[in-house]
Parts: C-alpha cells; sequence; structure tokens
C-alpha cells in the first residue's frame, strides 16, 4: 500500500512540470517562431525577403565633419551598437575586476556592505538613473558647474558617444562585479599562498592562479554587461541626444511606426548573431576548461 | 585594506552613487532648476501626491509584480521538483535550453516575440487592441519562471535523498515526507525565488514597454513617458522615495540575515555543550 502511494506521489511529481512545459512551448519557443514569420512576411503575411535585405542594403546619407557621405544605414547602427557595447565592457571589465578582487579579499563585514552598495544603484530604475546622468552631463550641468569652480574650463559630452558609454558602463557595472566576485569569492585560499610558498611572484599568482579560476566569473560578467548595452534603447535616446541610433533604438522606432515586420526583421538578426556569437565563446570557454 | 584599495573603493561609490545623491538634493529643491539649488522645499513632493497618474501607476505596478511573483513561484517550483524527478537526459536537456533562452536573449526580443504573438492571436480573434493588463503578466510571469526554477532546483539536487526515505521509513506517508522534509529543505529557494521574481518584476521596462497596451501603465512606463518631455523634479521626488524604500528593506533583510546567523551559531554552541556535558 506504501508502495502504491510513493509511486502515485511520483506521478504527481512528474505531472508538476506539465504547467511550466505548456507554457515554455507557449511563450518562449512560439513567439520566437513568430519572430521569424513576420520577419519573413510583408503586412499581408505574404512570403517576403525584403525585410532582410533592407537591413542590409538601405542607405541613407549623412552630413558630418568630413562631408556628406552615402552609407548602410543598419549596418552602420549595428557596428555602432557592437562598438560602443565592446567599450562598455571593456571599461566595466577594466573598472570592476581589480574591484571584484579587493571585495572578496575583505573582511566578511566589509564584503557585505560593499555588496549590499553594489546593489542598490539596480534597484533604482534604470531610467531614472540614466536620465540622472543626463542631468550631469549637460553643458549646463552640475559636472560643467564643478569643473567652472576649479578653473578647468567646460566639456561638452552630453550628445557625443562617450555619453553613451558612460551611461551604459554606469548601468550596468554592477552585473560585472557580482558574477566575478561570486566565483572570487569561493576561491580556495589556499591555492594562493600554495603558489606564492612555490615561488610565484604576486604578478604570476594572479596570472596564472587568480586569472584562470575567475574566468566563469568573467564571462558571465562580460555576457551581462554586452547583450543588454548592444540591444538597449534608452541609454543612447537620453544621453546621446538621439543622435546615436542604436540596434535598440531602431527596432524601438519600427516598432512605434507600427512597422511590426521590418522591426521583427531586425530583431531576427540581432537574435542570430547574438546565439552565433555566444556559441563560439560557449566553445572557446569549453576548450579553455579542457586544457 | 590597504590605502590604495581604499581610495580606489571611494571613487567607486562616488561614481555608483554621484547621479542618486543629485536626485535626493535636487527633489528639495523650490525651483525647477536641475543645476542650481536654492532653497529646500517639499513642493515637488505635494506635487506628486497629487498626481494620481503617477500613483495609479505605482499601484498596477505593484498588483502586477505581486501576481507574477506568486504565479511563477507556484509554477516554477512544481517545474523544480518535475525536472529533478526527470530520469530522459533529453528532455532534461531540452527543458534546460527553452529555460535558459529568456536569460540569454536581449529583453528587447523577448519583448518583441511576445508582443508579435499577441498582436497576431487578436487579430485573429478581430480584437481592435490586443494587449492589456493579461498580456503583460503573461510576459511577467515568463521572464520570471527561469529564475525561481533556478534557485529551487540546485536547493532539491543539495537536498540528501537518504532524508526522505528515512522519514517514510520511519512511517511518514510518501506526501507526508514530502511536505514534512522535502519543503523545508528547499523553502530557502522557494523564498529567494519569489523575492527575485517580485523584485525582477517590479523594476522590468523593456518588456512592459511592448507587451503593454494603452490602459495599463506601469511605473517605469509612467516614468519613460514622464522623460519624453521635459522631467519636473517631481519624478526626483519619486526617486528618492523608491531610494528610501529599498535602503529601507535592505537594511531589514540584513538584520533579520545576521538574526538567523546568531540563532544558528546559538543553536550549534548549545548542541555542542550538551554534547560536552
Amino acid at each position: 500500500m506504501k508502495k502504491n502511494a510513493s509511486r502515485a506521489l511520483t506521478l504527481v511529481q512528474r505531472l508538476a512540470l506539465a504547467p511550466y512545459s505548456v507554457w515554455a512551448v507557449l511563450f518562449i519557443v512560439v513567439p520566437l517562431f513568430f519572430v521569424a514569420y513576420y520577419a519573413f512576411t510583408d503586412q499581408q503575411f505574404r512570403f517576403t525577403t525584403e525585410n532582410l535585405a533592407r537591413f542590409f542594403t538601405a542607405t541613407s546619407q549623412i552630413t558630418d565633419e568630413a562631408g556628406t557621405r552615402e552609407v548602410h544605414t543598419y549596418l552602420l547602427i549595428f557596428w555602432r551598437s557592437l562598438k560602443l557595447a565592446v567599450i562598455s565592457t571593456v571599461i566595466c571589465l577594466v573598472m570592476g575586476y581589480p574591484f571584484a578582487y579587493m571585495i572578496s579579499r575583505a573582511s566578511a563585514r566589509t564584503q557585505s556592505v560593499l555588496i549590499t552598495l553594489i546593489m542598490i544603484p539596480m534597484w533604482m530604475n534604470f531610467l531614472i538613473r540614466t536620465y540622472a546622468w543626463m542631468t550631469i552631463l549637460q553643458d549646463t550641468g552640475i559636472l560643467n558647474g564643478f569643473l567652472g569652480l576649479l578653473g578647468l574650463g567646460k566639456l561638452h559630452i552630453i550628445g557625443t558617444e562617450s555619453a553613451v558609454v558612460i551611461g551604459m558602463v554606469y548601468d550596468y557595472f554592477p552585473y560585472m562585479i557580482l558574477p566575478i566576485y561570486s566565483v572570487m569569492a569561493k576561491m580556495d585560499v589556499k591555492l594562493l599562498e600554495a603558489a606564492r610558498d612555490l615561488g610565484c611572484s604576486p604578478a604570476g599568482v594572479l596570472r596564472r592562479v587568480v586569472w584562470p579560476l575567475s574566468l566563469p566569473g568573467v564571462i558571465s560578467g562580460v555576457t551581462m554587461v554586452l547583450i543588454p548595452s548592444i540591444s538597449t534603447f534608452y541609454i543612447s535616446q537620453k544621453l546621446g541626444n538621439g543622435k546615436f541610433y542604436l540596434i535598440g533604438d531602431a527596432i524601438e522606432s519600427q516598432y512605434a511606426a507600427n512597422n511590426l515586420h521590418f522591426a521583427a526583421a531586425i530583431a531576427f538578426i540581432l537574435m542570430i548573431i547574438l546565439l552565433a556569437g555566444m556559441a563560439v565563446m560557449q566553445r572557446h570557454a569549453n576548450r579553455r576548461a579542457v586544457a | 585594506m590597504k590605502t590604495a584599495s581604499k581610495i580606489y573603493t571611494g571613487l567607486v561609490m562616488v561614481f555608483l552613487f554621484a547621479p542618486i545623491a543629485i536626485l535626493l538634493v535636487f527633489s528639495f529643491n523650490s525651483s525647477k532648476s536641475l543645476s542650481v539649488f536654492s532653497e529646500f522645499s517639499l513642493h515637488w513632493y505635494e506635487e506628486l501626491f497629487r498626481d494620481s497618474v503617477t500613483l495609479g501607476a505605482v499601484r498596477n505596478t505593484l498588483v502586477l509584480a505581486v501576481s507574477a511573483a506568486v504565479i511563477s513561484t507556484v509554477m516554477g517550483t512544481a517545474a523544480a521538483v518535475g525536472i529533478h524527478k526527470l530520469r530522459s537526459r533529453y528532455l532534461r536537456a531540452a527543458l534546460d535550453t527553452v529555460t535558459n533562452i529568456p536569460m540569454i536573449n536581449p529583453d528587447i526580443i523577448t519583448g518583441i516575440s511576445l508582443m508579435l504573438m499577441f498582436v497576431f492571436v487578436g487579430r485573429l480573434f478581430g480584437a481592435a487592441t490586443s494587449l492589456n493588463f493579461v498580456t503583460m503578466l503573461i510576459a511577467h510571469v515568463t521572464f520570471c519562471l527561469p529564475y525561481v526554477i533556478l534557485q529551487v532546483l540546485p536547493k532539491l539536487q543539495q537536498m540528501d535523498k537518504a532524508l526522505p526515505e528515512a522519514a517514510m521509513d520511519l512511517g511518514c506517508t510518501p506526501l507526508r515526507a514530502f511536505v514534512k522534509v522535502e519543503v523545508p529543505e528547499i523553502l530557502p529557494g522557494i523564498l529567494t525565488g519569489l523575492i527575485m521574481a517580485f523584485t525582477l518584476s517590479l523594476d522590468d521596462f523593456v518588456i512592459s514597454y511592448f507587451t503593454s497596451g494603452n490602459g495599463f501603465q506601469t511605473l517605469p512606463i509612467r516614468i519613460y513617458n514622464m522623460t519624453k518631455k521635459t522631467v519636473t523634479p517631481k519624478m526626483y521626488a519619486l526617486a528618492t522615495i523608491i531610494f528610501f524604500v529599498i535602503l529601507f528593506l535592505l537594511l531589514l533583510s540584513n538584520l533579520s540575515d545576521a538574526d538567523t546567523a546568531k540563532a544558528v551559531k546559538e543553536a550549534r554552541k548549545k548542541r555542542k555543550d550538551k554534547r560536552e556535558k
């Protein structure tokens, strides 16, 4: 009798998976097919590759210091998104890695205080945080007021690519620190001591022991900064004065203009590129792990 | 910590908190300026509490976050139990992949993909607008689920398999063993999942932006609409209030953490004392 009850419970536990499975198929898998479906159809839902072709061939004229040129609109936007996202990710890594290391070597009490402090800005809405930077970086903003007090003249930052990078670094910095820190905090201190006892220089310990061990944290930190910054659409509008359209802005503006099929096409291309990039990174990481 | 580390920590903290400090200070400014502080006033707080649209958005956000958190925690916990019992390796791998999708995909793609489906299905039924509270709730539950599963599943895997068996050997029915032994073991994971789902839902802008209709506005969407035009320090007052609520909740959770740690320590000591006697 007990055996029957036990079997019944196992059955119930297996059935517990059913609602989620249905949900995941309906709301995770099927919507992705809708992206592809819209990307490959026109307004009347007839098959077309025009939306995708438009991404690669649409041109527009831009005028800057170098004169007027004809450019591939969306390829330029994509290239710019990639460039700014990579720059922001590198800055986050360079700033965040030593900081994560410092936290992980501090006393338990200091660790928990610092981690809490890093997490507080994350819980402020990112729109508000970005907007705050806009008021700081404005030509008549606080930064320039401060520089003026020091007699250092003024900086024109708002509406430049630097402003967009500052916004991305600020918004996603905690996402770099937290995964690296959590890997480093679990690192066995004895390994570092052993390396030192065996004659490794402090720099050697960092390069040969700390860095390889922290690599999984670095990889997840890099993904967690790179992906949102490549696809953001608010930061560039506010801090770039709308001059630096990013791939996210392109999707959003097509959506706002009710151009759903082209919005889907851009999203589809972004998705494919990110998936390919991630697969390459994963393979590289696996090979490193095996070696 | 060494001096260099302290200086570096200080600089990082200035970078992280300067924008927040500026919001705080200028929310008490009597004039509209965001760079010159004239005099202290609570004017913008009064304005905020008269703004019924924003207050309505706060209520909407809370309703949505609580519903999404509860639904995703119940469904996610059940899913974790089911995944844990799963024998087929292929099914397991397939489920893991699907569960990872909302976490890896950029929010904008999750948002767009759900929106396209809702619009398409809505059109099938001839609805003029198909985006409303329900579509938003579905979207929020969808992106919260993986985080809940990811919190609960490791707790199940860490649990000693002998525990429920021992309970049954000692006369528990299987159901009772599950409720009395397994559930308490995974409870911390369930609670962390619930809190994560709640905060994720509370803070989400991008996915909400694509899946919300005209009728239902959450706070992040309200803020987005406010920042489209020139912003009054009313929004800064709102940010200040949010900041202090977060600070209060964090302190509370830190205190309770410290209390639990202390309680655990004392219990251990007591047990040790008993053994020594």
